[in-house]
């Protein structure tokens, strides 16, 4: 039976200390899939020589797009059905003065699921932090390794090796609880 | 090019969330001044709700006064987030990062603030609900989607939902700086509202490309918006608003005001929260010259509006017309109106050490506002004073005392929601000031050493 995996932290100084982490946790057998980096702003892609992910990002605007509009038209025509009141001679489901609500209807909607899309695809809500140390807002950079229980001591053995400031396994996040 | 200051990351949160961790004296001054300003507003807009309409100066043939104008007025500063946000983060000018946040959050105050007067303008607020829940369950009827004042509260709505979501979407990270940087209560509320950010490079990819891809969707949202406000008035059959040109003069204006608002907004932030460290005075020389061909455009438009009522020749257009900027006291105000939107500020704005001198920059951002203001109210009131065939009796509308207190009252309350946004959440981005950070170099051209700007290709991933 597979093991539970675990995570351990090394929280390093500098982006050069843990890229140097990175490419020593490689040398050691694991694989990209098993680290994670953590920064408090954003690095160039492929900074740390993590893997660059795949995305469906640009399926949710066109989704919400298709979505909106097709509520807008439900909303406007069956309005106007509901209602029918002949106003200045024109036909009672009018297009060009469903337009504006057609066009509204279609961007709510592509604006939203951008949004829930964004959100999906950067894997949050995220309930659980640990491990975790609040240094990363303040310029530190974490190097996460999450794997069966009993490797984590050779990524802890990387870690120590190239400097790491701290080491934060799983469960043992102190400095979790802000300042 | 700007040549920004070297600061570290622990700099950047203790001056930026200085005034979300601790309360400035300044901060406590402004609330109490703007809050005075929104009881004032409050009382009013009650007096208008116990007595009825009676209490405006509103009386045939002008039902559209001050509420309208104001309402014009709010929309119109809305404008500022996205042409300051959106279109400097696609065209990625480094200069936007301190001022994003303080435009769009802007953006949704103003809309907001925007929102309710027609609420009050209609005097029975509670029968307003049905333009947002899209039945009117005291009648029981749909609303007339045919009708541009249902396309108007659409057309915010969408502008508010996608302002909310794209100050929110770049807010995450910070809350999880400000969840690190607090405990017990706070901690958690922020944990909650940052959604367990951790900052892993997904993250952040989808951090950039979520700043790209709303500002590309919330862009012909913007454009709409001020169109739609337009046909409010274009799309009925009053002369001198039945005009082809009011959309992208509407837009022109809205983003002339709302820009030269950013202006006061920057001032306000350098000074309450001494950001001298993240906005510059290139920062306003660039809004100078932004606004200079914004004002331009405007101006320009404006003349095409007065030109074709002109050239068409129809009486009530050349009545109406001659109304605006030649009967007392419309003259005076047009006189005032020009000066302040385009002929004191512009030429001034010509000048660099003008834009590079901060509260004369702040006097011009104040001037264009008042001449802007000034500007919806000589659109919509003279619009609706002028004799026409079918009108059977003309007042001459002078504005209320509770009107006015609701105007004030509206400005009382931008100020009063930025001041507790401020109090809450960082009005600079602070992640985009460390990316910043990350992301400065110095190149060597010949024997000179540049400072210069590191990009990756974000653009490049969205699709």
């Amino acid at each position: 039976m597979a093991m539970r995996k675990r995570s351990v932290l090394g929280v390093f100084g500098t982006a050069e200390a843990a890229a140097h982490a990175t490419s020593q946790l490689r040398e050691a057998g694991f694989a990209a899939q098993d680290y994670d980096i953590l920064t408090g702003t954003p690095y160039p892609e492929g900074a740390f020589g993590e893997h660059d992910p795949g995305h469906k990002l640009f399926i949710f605007p066109l989704i919400g797009a298709v979505v909106g509009f097709s509520i807008a038209v439900l909303f406007t025509v069956g309005t106007q059905l509901s209602y029918p009141l002949v106003s200045g001679g024109k036909p009672i489901i009018a297009v060009p003065a469903m337009s504006m609500i057609l066009y509204e209807g279609t961007m709510l909607g592509a604006l939203t699921f951008t949004f829930l899309g964004v959100i999906f695809e950067s894997r949050l809500p995220r309930l659980k932090l640990d491990p975790y140390d609040t240094r990363i807002t303040e310029g530190a950079i974490g190097v996460i390794v999450s794997v069966e229980e009993n490797r984590l001591g050779v990524a802890e053995g990387v870690f120590r090796r190239v400097g790491a400031e701290n080491i934060v396994r799983e469960g043992q996040s102190s400095s979790q609880t802000g300042r | 090019m700007l040549d920004r200051p070297t600061l570290t990351a622990k700099q950047i949160n203790d001056e930026l969330l200085w005034p979300v961790l601790t309360v400035p004296r300044r901060w406590i001054a402004l609330v109490l001044l703007t809050g005075a300003f929104v009881a004032a507003g409050v009382t009013a807009g009650a007096s208008f709700i116990i007595f009825g309409l009676g209490v405006t100066g509103l009386n045939r043939p002008v039902f559209w006064g001050f509420m309208i104008v104001n309402f014009v007025f709010w929309v119109g500063i809305s404008h500022a987030g996205t042409m300051i946000s959106s279109i400097l983060r696609l065209s990625q000018a480094e200069w936007r990062r301190p001022v994003t946040r303080a435009a769009e959050t802007m953006t949704v105050f103003a809309l907001m603030t925007s929102l309710l007067h027609p609420v009050i303008h209609a005097g029975r607020p509670w029968r307003i609900a049905y333009w947002v829940f899209g039945y009117d369950f005291w009648r029981g009827i749909w609303p007339n989607v045919r009708s541009p004042l249902v396309w108007d509260p659409a057309a915010i709505i969408t502008y508010l939902t996608g302002s909310i979501l794209f100050v929110y979407t770049a807010l995450i990270p910070d809350l999880a700086n400000i969840r690190d940087r607090t405990t017990g209560w706070q901690q958690r509320i922020y944990g909650v509202l940052s959604l367990g950010w951790r900052g892993t490079p997904r993250q952040w990819k989808f951090q950039g490309i979520a700043g790209i891809l709303l500002s590309a969707i919330i862009l012909p949202v913007f454009v709409s918006v001020h169109s739609i406000v337009s046909w409010d008035f274009a799309v009925s059959i009053v002369p001198a608003w039945h005009a082809s040109i009011f959309a992208p003069y509407f837009v022109l204006g809205a983003v002339h005001s709302g820009v030269a608002a950013v202006i006061l907004l920057m001032a306000l932030m350098r000074w309450i929260y001494k950001m001298d460290h993240y906005i510059w005075e290139e920062h306003f020389d660039n809004i100078g010259r932004l606004l200079i061909a914004v004002a331009t455009a405007w101006f320009f438009a404006l003349w095409l509006d007065i030109t074709f009522a002109l050239y068409s020749g129809e009486t009530q257009e050349v009545a109406v017309m001659e109304l605006r900027i030649f009967t007392f006291p419309y003259n005076v105000l047009v006189v005032i109106f020009l000066l302040t939107a385009f002929f004191i500020p512009v030429p001034l704005w010509l000048s660099r050490r003008v834009r590079r001198n901060i509260p004369l920059m702040v006097w011009t951002a104040i001037l264009v506002n008042i001449g802007m203001w000034l500007e919806r109210f000589l659109i919509i009131v003279p619009g609706l004073s002028s004799k026409q065939p079918q009108t059977f009796m003309w007042n001459f509308y002078s504005p209320s005392l509770a009107e006015a207190a609701i105007v004030l009252g509206s400005f009382g309350l931008v100020g009063f929601l930025l001041l507790l946004f401020s109090k809450v959440f960082p009005l600079v981005p602070v992640w985009e000031q460390k990316e910043g950070q990350v992301f400065k170099t110095e190149i060597t051209i010949g024997n000179a050493r540049v400072p210069a700007i590191l990009r990756e290709e974000a653009s490049s991933q969205v699709w």
